[in-house]
This record gives structure tokens, sequence and C-alpha cells, in this order.
């Protein structure tokens, strides 16, 4: 089928299947599932402007179906979402500005590459650890179902260092019900700000950083890090969908037809996330950043960016 | 509880199907009325295609979820 804004012929039916897939990790995990979406469009011939641009609109309307779910199950701190949105678009504005720097500085390419891996193996290694002490140190205990009362407590093996983070009287501090907690306006900002920096470095939402950092930095529960997450992630793909619309590099007609699959898939996911435990969550979370650095080693050792 | 399940099962396997009729008629309307549209809009007016880009697909996101919710409901209500 002929998408005339882009020139590109694709079959609808892949679209919709690729989007259904994303959907589902989008809405179990709070990712925008660019590190799929970008190499998919790619692979189907369709220029990168516009697998970058086109990505970033269907990740707007999948977001928005899976917060609704969210929503509907009390898994979205929007007073965290919107702060956090404000630290994302900075935080992806100097990335991009940083990598324009380092470009005309010399072989940039490299050293990103190589942070990157040694970020995405280190998140896994880290929540792999993490995610099995705590399931086994539950074992010991009581196990319990993932009720409200449970996911707001969801408990941790690294606690103690996010307790630590919490007590940091930086003023102002902002008082999150939802989530539970209150802490230091500068620390949600650093880690929105850190998210948006990899996602200007390394293209997509980074959600693979953010939604780990939410859970381990500010201590907000699995449940409802993976759906602020969707949130804010609305909040900084629209931002990102309109500057790249304006550049000719979004082919809204293909990013449709992707949502009407990630439509599906990420109320599948979202509703899922009701039926496991924060811990188990977690773990599952585990293989998503070392597929960010498969990527990255394949784009490394090709030269090609999928 | 896997009477359940499989009665789950089956209305989502059901809603697969009725959403999979209407998506491929959608992309008939969508790609006939709005592609040319659209395309011309891209080249002319870039800002207002961008801003009306953004609210098609906030609007069929909105729009989807609750025919599928629609649908689940009426499904789930004739299983039951």
């Amino acid at each position: 089928m002929l998408f005339p804004i882009s020139s590109a012929h694709i079959s609808p039916i892949y679209l919709v299947i690729v989007g259904f897939v994303i959907g589902i990790l989008g809405g179990f995990f709070g990712v925008g599932g660019s590190f799929i979406a970008g190499p998919a469009l790619r692979a189907v011939g369709l220029d990168w402007n516009f697998a970058v641009g086109t990505d970033l609109a269907h990740i707007v309307g999948k977001s928005v179906v899976a917060v609704r779910q969210h929503r509907a199950f009390g898994n979205v701190d929007l007073r965290l979402g919107l702060v956090m949105a404000i630290g994302t678009i900075a935080g992806a504005e100097i990335g991009a500005q940083l990598i324009q720097m380092l470009k005309r500085a010399g072989n940039v390419n490299l050293v990103v590459s190589i942070v990157s891996i040694a970020v995405y193996v280190s998140i896994s290694t880290f929540m792999m650890w993490e995610s099995r002490k705590t399931l086994r140190s539950k074992k010991r205990g009581v196990a319990a179902p993932a009720t409200a009362a449970t996911k707001k407590e969801d408990p941790s093996s690294f606690g103690h260092v996010t307790r630590s983070i919490q007590r940091l009287n930086i003023p102002p501090l902002i008082k999150l019900p939802t989530s539970g907690i209150t802490i230091s306006l500068w620390i949600i900002l650093l880690v929105a700000f850190v998210g948006g920096l990899f996602s200007g470095f390394l293209g997509g939402g980074a959600g693979y950083i953010r939604m780990p950092s939410m859970v381990y930095v500010l201590g907000i529960p699995t449940h409802l890090a993976v759906g602020t997450d969707l949130f804010e992630i609305i909040i900084s793909a629209s931002y990102g969908t309109f500057t790249h619309a304006i550049k000719g590099n979004v082919d809204i007609l293909i990013a449709l037809v992707m949502h009407t699959g990630a439509a599906i898939g990420a109320q599948i996911g979202a509703i899922s996330t009701q039926y496991f435990t924060g811990p188990k969550i977690r773990l599952a979370f585990v293989p998503l950043p070392l597929i960010g650095a498969a990527i990255v080693i394949y784009t490394l050792m090709t030269g090609h960016k999928v | 509880m896997k009477k359940e399940t499989a009665k789950t099962l089956r209305a989502f396997a059901i809603e697969l199907v009725v959403y999979a009729a209407l998506v491929v008629g959608y992309f008939f309307l969508v790609l006939h009325f709005l592609g040319e549209g659209l395309h011309q809009l891209e080249v002319r007016h870039r800002y207002t295609y961008a801003g009306v880009a953004l609210l098609l697909i906030i609007g069929q996101a909105v729009i989807l979820q609750n025919v599928t919710t629609l649908l689940l409901r009426l499904i789930r209500g004739r299983a039951g």
C-alpha cells in the first residue's frame, strides 16, 4: 500500500503487527518501544528521518490508550508526570545539542555507543540482581497478590538507598500523594533530565532508563512508575512529534495504521500488569535494555543505524 | 476458574475478529479520504499539518479505546 506523505510502499498488516507488539511492551513496561519500531520501519524501506518522526507520533497514540487504562487502575501520578516532562524535554534538547557539539569535535559515535552499552548492561544486571533478591526474600515471607495496598508498598532490596535519597531535604519538597512519597523537586528533575539526555543522545523515549530510575531513585512503586512514565511519554513524544512534523519527518498515515494494532496491544499490556507484582515486572523488564545494547553493538559493528 | 479464563479468552478472540474487520474498513476510509488531503497539507502548511497530525493520533486513540471497550462489553454481555 502506498503512503503518499513518505512515498513508501508498506503492507498495512505488517504495520498493525509491529504496532501490536510494541503496544503490549509499552502497556506492560511503560516504554515507548522505539528500539523495535525504528528498526522495524527501517526494515521495510522507510527513510530514517520518517522512521524516527512517525514512530514518535505512533507512540503518542499508543501511550494515550495505555495511560487511560492505567489511570483506571490508579497507576498514574499526574503531578509527577507533569514535573518529569519538563526535565525530560530540557534533557532531550540538551542531549541533542550535545551530540551536535561532540560531532563537530570528533568521533562521538564510539564514545556514546560505549557509554550507552555500559549503561544498558548495568541497568539489566542491577535489575536482575535486585528483583531476584526481592523475590527470594518475599518467598521467605507471606506471598501477597498485587492489590492496590501492596502496590504502594512494592518491596525492593534496594529500598534502603531509595529511602536515603527521599530523605535528602533539598527545598522545594514536592508531595506526591498518589505515589505515597515526599521528595525534593530537584531529584525528580534530575532523574527526568538524565532520561531526556539519553533520549537526545540515542533517540527514542529512553523509557528503559527512566522507568527503573523512577523505581530505584525516586521510590515510585513499579505499577505507578509504568503508568506515570507513559503519561510523561505522551507529553514528551507529542513535543517530539510536533517538531519532527514541522521538519517534514512524520507520515501520520503510517502512524495511524500502526496505532490500530498498538491500541489493542497497549490495553492488553496495561491490563496484564495487574496480574504481576512489582518485582516480577522488574525481572521481566531485564531483557529490554539488553535489546537496546544489542542494537547499539550492531550499529557499532556494521556502521548502519538500524 | 478455568471456565472463567476460557470465557474471557473466547470473548477476547471474538473481539479481535470484530476489531480486525473494523480496522480493515477503517484503512480504506482513512487512506482514501484523508491520504491526499494530508499529503497536500504536509507540503503546503507544515505547522497546521503538525497540529492536525497530533489531533488525529490522539483522537484515534480515544475513539479506538472506546470502540474496544464497547465491543468487549457487548460480547461479554451476550456471553454472560
